[in-house]
């Protein structure tokens, strides 16, 4: 339980020896933490005159805001869009054991899936903090089935769907409900999806654009009715023309309402998109680009034969296809490596890279006063990196909940 | 007086550094031992306090038994407004050092009843048992704390509305905005600081020479608020070379051909070998300007222990 009236009797965490990352750069400053929040240490000496209970050396190591990812279809062998009996114990164990990539919130993802699987499902993947037990679960990301023919990717054809007359109403009934659910991601180039985009907003809801060949005047309306996302930018889109740029071209639109910018998720793997593609996105609109690892349940598991969604997916190294052919599967590549190879890749700062596994996802998600950031106040959910950014330990509610095997006495 | 000139402003805030940390340390602070200590804030001290951040690291110095007393705060600033001074003093030394958060004593220009807080200060002061060494510094008005021209020289902690010069010298903290620098002050009394047993003014930078040259080698007079030091008996003057710009080359020549001081500034780094062995062998010229600058009375602390930069020896200085 943070905060409270307990938290004020609670110990005191100082973390020294570190770099961390606040308003964009990396200060040689300590991280005081006291009832899994951070804590303004100026404050603690100058109106309750107390000092820290516990110092914790941290080695001279990054301590960065906890990552959050996005899309995360499963992974371990678990398939969140699988209808199993226990959808709980699934989620559960690809919460802990992403610990180990440096990720403290995420979004499990079902891809387009028939009726009976969301309402089976949907239920069982309630909102939870994170803990020992594993990453904070912020609510489900549903990826279709209200997308694109065209541009399905590895989603099943025969539960694609598009808007009835009353379109809410039939994706209420397609869901089975709402609650537990964060993210939508649609194509709006369907029939009735404004009104559909309007009332997902109106809840709360974050809607993406994806798996889509609309260009961009119906993108740009779709942004205006309340969409604030890009799922995976060029992947399941038409690519960008210089007369069209589609999706893509809401990057740098100008007719996006005043005051907002657009979100983009970009898979970073190396696979999924060119380096030279990540460069000309990120350079266009650093401050929307989020990082999301689109993981497939044969993340963590080594190469061969797996499921995803009602197909079977062929993995081999960092390559996950549909089985049989050469369309992409989504990606196996863990969020720190993506974070590095986005770093190496389009050669931004460590606090860039960092802020778009972080701060990014946080803003999105209208989470950044308490998550992606270690402003004072904010939930104590941090990662320890080395500096060439490999993940040390994990911590949520500034306890620890991972930690690398050297690093274990 | 004494007027220490050195070279440059990073050599004046080692020597000011060191100056303070050998103090605390002869001071053998303890349990029921505080030393008290006035502190000031602006740009010229920062170099000392960096000097004395890294004596801390080192473990030759801790803050464990030391009280602090700052001489000043803006009013009606938040507390957290980074250009307050508990945010100076937390970023610039206390976040780096072992001092006990209840002896930290900075005024609150946020209270609601300012003078009741100003007297309450006098009080701690007072129950702390007096200000051991004064730490302060000049404004380019000549004044010491916020006691501007025209302050009484025997004046408490009050309130004060700050001169126009100083609200010019700030205006580079509020990003050059006249409009945004506080123009009211909680300032130390002249007589406040005039109160402590002994007092160090650092003053460094040609922009300062002018009102050093005032405060010393002019009168006693309330224009310039840092002259009412020349009848303190214990003070020193930490400079550089460019605060003495203005100031007569005799006055200059005088302080530097010290024989002590020569020696000093020829080994800096063996500062207090050489000062400290030099008065306890009683060199004939120092016993000769003892009788006239009562510097005598300096000497018994120093001759307990001479030798190299003072520690508190294997005194651990981090919480384990």
């Amino acid at each position: 339980m943070r905060g409270g009236q307990g938290a004020a009797r609670a110990p005191v965490i100082q973390f020294t020896n570190c770099r961390i990352l606040r308003g964009g750069a990396l200060l040689r400053e300590d991280l005081w933490v006291r009832g899994g929040r951070i804590l303004d240490p100026e404050k603690l000496f100058f109106e309750e005159r107390r000092v820290a209970d516990e110092q914790r050396d941290c080695g001279g190591c990054i301590l960065a805001p906890g990552f959050i990812d996005v899309q995360i279809n499963g992974g371990f062998g678990v398939d969140f869009s699988q209808a199993s009996e226990d959808v709980g114990s699934g989620v559960a164990l690809v919460a802990r054991r992403i610990l180990s990539h440096g990720v403290t919130s995420f979004c499990p993802t079902l891809v387009t899936s028939p009726l009976e699987v969301y309402h089976k499902v949907l239920p069982q993947i309630p909102v939870k903090s994170g803990g020992p037990h594993g990453a904070g679960v912020l609510g489900v990301h549903l990826e279709g089935p209200f997308i694109s023919r065209e541009k399905r990717g590895a989603h099943p054809e025969a539960h694609l769907r598009s808007f009835e007359a009353d379109a809410f109403q039939d994706l209420l009934a397609t869901y089975g409900g709402l609650d537990n659910v964060r993210i939508v991601t649609l194509a709006p180039e369907l029939g009735h999806s404004h009104e559909v985009i309007r009332a997902l907003t109106a809840l709360g809801i974050c809607v993406s654009l994806g798996h889509s060949v609309a260009d961009l005047g119906t993108a740009e309306e779709a942004v205006q009715s309340g969409a604030t996302f890009i799922t995976h930018l060029f992947n399941a889109m038409l690519p960008f023309h210089h007369r069209d740029p589609g999706i893509v071209g809401l990057l740098t639109s100008d007719r996006l309402p005043a005051g907002r910018h657009i979100f983009y998720g970009m898979i970073a793997d190396g696979i999924h998109t060119n380096p030279a593609a990540l460069r000309i996105a990120h350079r266009a609109h650093p401050k929307g680009l989020v990082l999301v690892t689109d993981a497939v349940p044969a993340l963590g598991l080594g190469n061969g034969r797996h499921t995803l969604g009602q197909q079977e997916v062929e993995v081999d190294g960092l390559t996950a296809y549909v089985a049989g052919t050469s369309t992409l599967s989504g990606s196996i590549a863990p969020m720190d490596t993506c974070v590095r190879h986005f770093l190496q890749a389009t050669g931004c700062s460590v606090e860039c890279a960092l802020e778009a596994a972080s701060l990014h996802p946080a803003q999105l998600l209208g989470l950044e006063k308490r998550k992606g950031t270690l402003d004072f106040g904010a939930d104590a959910d941090f990662v320890v990196l080395d500096d060439s950014l490999h993940v040390r330990a994990t911590y949520i509610s500034g306890e620890l909940v991972w930690q690398a095997e050297e690093a274990r006495p | 007086m004494r007027l220490v000139i050195l070279d440059n402003y990073d050599l004046a805030s080692e020597w000011a550094a060191k100056y303070i940390c050998n103090r605390i340390i002869q001071f053998r602070p303890g349990q029921d031992r505080y030393f008290t200590l006035g502190l000031p804030t602006g740009s010229t001290p920062l170099g000392c306090y960096k000097k004395l951040i890294e004596y801390h690291k080192n473990g030759d110095l801790s803050f464990k038994y030391v009280k602090t007393f700052n001489m000043d705060e803006y009013v009606g600033l938040p507390r957290n407004h980074p250009e307050s001074y508990h945010s100076y003093m937390w970023n610039n030394f206390f976040k780096h050092i072992d001092i006990d958060p209840n002896n930290a004593h900075i005024l609150d220009g946020n209270a609601t009843d300012l003078q009741a807080e100003c007297d309450a200060f006098e009080k701690k002061i007072k129950e702390a048992g007096g200000i051991d060494l004064f730490v302060g510094g000049i404004g380019p008005d000549g004044h010491i704390a916020f006691n501007e021209p025209g302050s009484s020289l025997v004046s408490r902690t009050r309130l004060k509305t700050l001169a126009m010069d100083t609200i010019l010298a700030n205006a580079k903290y509020f990003d050059g905005d006249l409009s945004k620098v506080p123009t009211m002050a909680l300032t130390v009394g002249v007589g406040t600081v005039m109160d402590a047993r002994e007092v160090m003014i650092l003053i460094t930078g040609a922009h300062k020479a002018f009102a050093l040259y005032k405060a010393i080698e002019e009168g006693v007079n309330h224009m310039w608020t840092v002259s009412a030091f020349q009848q303190h008996p214990r003070t020193i003057f930490v400079c550089d070379e460019d605060a003495t710009l203005e100031l007569r080359v005799k006055t200059v020549k005088y302080f530097k051909g010290l024989p002590w001081w020569l020696r000093t500034v020829q080994h800096l780094p063996a500062m207090r070998e050489t000062w400290v062995r030099s008065l306890v062998w009683e060199d004939p010229l120092e016993k000769e300007m003892a009788t006239n600058s009562s510097t005598l009375a300096w000497k018994i602390p120093w001759t307990e222990e001479p030798g190299r930069l003072q520690s508190m020896g294997p005194q651990r200085v981090r919480h384990d």
